[in-house]
């Protein structure tokens, strides 16, 4: 299926594909296709491309490539369907200690959505969740989309500094903080892995399409 | 090797940043005047994104080990050697065992001078730039703000340095002054807002708050209010970008900001419009103006054509410059 994408300058050096739609998984699904497409085929003048939940933003030279010239590859390849199907991607495990010290709000998402602490990490696990989008903070992938068993909004007031490694869900999405950072999800769990480092290559531990199954840590 | 002796508020090493990071979600950052930036770089043989100094608002010092040329660009803070002001956008000498003190801005506009020395500022780069990430903590030197007593090595000067005395014509310069108009094109989400949003927002002086730093300038003066619910997905943004938080404040994204935001955008500032911002401080006035794209297009090829200008040393100016030189 494919969706309808309006296309606004932002400057004169930016083109912003919006999908109009409310089906994110749809419209991101386009966005990464797309900016998959661009890095394996780019435009001279290109300089980032950057996939979101729902658009797609190119940042380019307008004195090499025009931005009618970059709007009609985007049209082609958001109109293109998508062959990778939700199955496709790289599949990376992440063990997640839930609960306790390292996911505070556990007991608290349990409460409101209705569930046991149990539960809610059986939702978390059951099916690997894609990364839509790398955004935020250096590193920080935005996950989904979760079972709408897990949907609740961001917390009414958000923490001054969330430690690094937090597994956090909020608004049918789940997220990793890289480093310690202002935040405003649920934090249910946290890893030891380390989503950035910017001496490695690549420096972000996940990339878009990437495909995250995360694992309860049954060690004591 | 340049010492700093008194780093002032803020002094950073800044290069063009790393635009191509931005997938990992790294702020493209850099220097917030890239004009300057690459003026500075072009007067004294450097390429256009080598590593330079970022001086905010004044109170820095540095003291060079070995004789080195030097130019200063940007906004006029004083900058001075022996108790007598230094050219600024001029090639200059600078003498083993020199200091250059930045006193602080006298006239009505300025907030950051740049100060490029010819072989550049050799850090490591990190990402593919020396730039200086202060919230990641990487990049510049030990990925932070330089403190007195830090020692900044310098590249190599390949071949003889023929641009003593090079002067950048201030026709050549972007419209620097008090109270810019920074042009700007509409945003994604005006239909968050009244219909003539941009009209009413062209009739205001703004302010850039307190709260302001090299991610974002939070401005007074203008309360955008929503005119229906507007909840957006996550969405990539870049420098120039003025997004309005629910509070109907708006913040004007700078060098430093995050890759992605979730608040409608109104406007975004053009490229070649942002070296006006960059000499903005906090307390100091800006109006936005509405442009169109074309009008964005001809900013940014006469933009490109400045910075792209042929150098040359005018006898005046090369006196000028080996004034006070050893």
């Amino acid at each position: 299926m494919s969706c309808s994408w309006s296309f606004t300058p932002l400057g004169e050096a930016a083109l912003l594909a919006e999908a109009d739609t409310d089906d994110h998984v749809a419209a991101n699904r386009a966005a990464l296709a797309a900016a998959a497409a661009l890095a394996a085929d780019p435009m001279p003048g290109l300089s980032a491309v950057v996939p979101a939940i729902a658009s797609l933003l190119v940042c380019f030279d307008p004195l090499v490539r025009s931005h009618a010239a970059v709007a009609a590859r985007l049209r082609v390849l958001l109109a293109a369907p998508s062959l990778d199907g939700p199955s496709a991607g790289r599949v990376v495990r992440i063990t997640v200690r839930y609960g306790g010290e390292d996911g505070p709000d556990l007991e608290e998402v349990a409460a409101t959505l209705g569930m046991t602490p149990f539960d809610v990490v059986a939702a978390h696990t059951a099916q690997p969740l894609r990364v839509m989008m790398i955004g935020f903070a250096p590193g920080f992938p935005y996950l989904g989309p979760l079972p709408p068993s897990l949907h609740l909004p961001r917390r009414a007031t958000p923490r001054a500094a969330v430690p690094p490694g937090s597994v956090a869900i909020a608004a049918g999405l789940s997220g990793i903080y890289p480093a310690q950072l202002p935040g405003g999800w649920h934090l249910i769990g946290r890893t030891a892995l380390r989503l950035f480092d910017p001496y490695a290559e690549p420096p972000a531990l996940l990339a878009p399409g990437d495909l995250v199954q995360f694992v309860a840590d049954r060690s004591p | 090797m340049i010492t700093v002796l008194a780093a002032g508020p803020l002094l950073t090493v800044q290069d063009l940043g790393r635009p191509d990071a931005r997938r990992y979600g790294v702020p493209a950052g850099g220097a917030i005047d890239r004009f300057a930036l690459a003026a500075a770089n072009r007067l004294v043989g450097n390429p256009p994104g080598a590593a330079a100094l970022e001086i905010t608002a004044g109170g820095a010092e540095l003291a060079f080990a070995g004789a080195a040329i030097i130019a200063i660009t940007g906004g006029d803070l004083g900058a001075g050697r022996a108790g007598r002001p230094v050219p600024c956008w001029t090639a200059i000498h600078v003498g083993r065992g020199e200091h250059i003190v930045f006193a602080g801005r006298s006239g009505p506009w300025g907030a950051r001078a740049y100060l490029a020395v010819a072989g550049g500022i050799a850090v490591p780069p990190v990402l593919g730039s020396r730039a200086t990430d202060l919230a990641g903590g990487f990049g510049g030197l030990a990925g932070r703000a330089l403190r007195p007593g830090d020692h900044l090595p310098v590249g190599a000067v390949p071949g003889a340095t023929l641009s003593l005395g090079r002067h950048w014509p201030a026709a050549l310069r972007p419209a620097y002054g008090p109270t810019p108009c920074l042009r700007v094109l509409p945003g994604p989400h005006g239909a968050c807002f009244a219909p003539d949003v941009l009209a009413a927002l062209s009739a205001l002086t703004l302010q850039v708050s307190a709260t302001s730093n090299r991610m974002g300038y939070r401005l007074t003066g203008a309360q955008l209010a929503y005119t229906r619910p507007c909840s957006l997905a996550s969405l990539g943004v870049v420098p120039g970008v003025i997004q309005v938080p629910p509070d109907g404040a708006p913040i004007l994204l700078m060098a430093d900001a995050q890759t992605t935001g979730g608040y409608p955008v109104v406007a975004t500032v053009i490229g070649p419009d942002l070296p006006l911002a960059a000499q903005l401080l906090p307390g100091d006035s800006l109006r936005l103006v509405p442009t169109t794209l074309e009008v964005a297009l001809a900013a940014r090829r006469a933009e490109a054509l400045a910075l792209a200008h042929p150098l040359d040393a005018d006898e005046g100016d090369l006196l000028a410059a080996l004034a006070g030189g050893n």
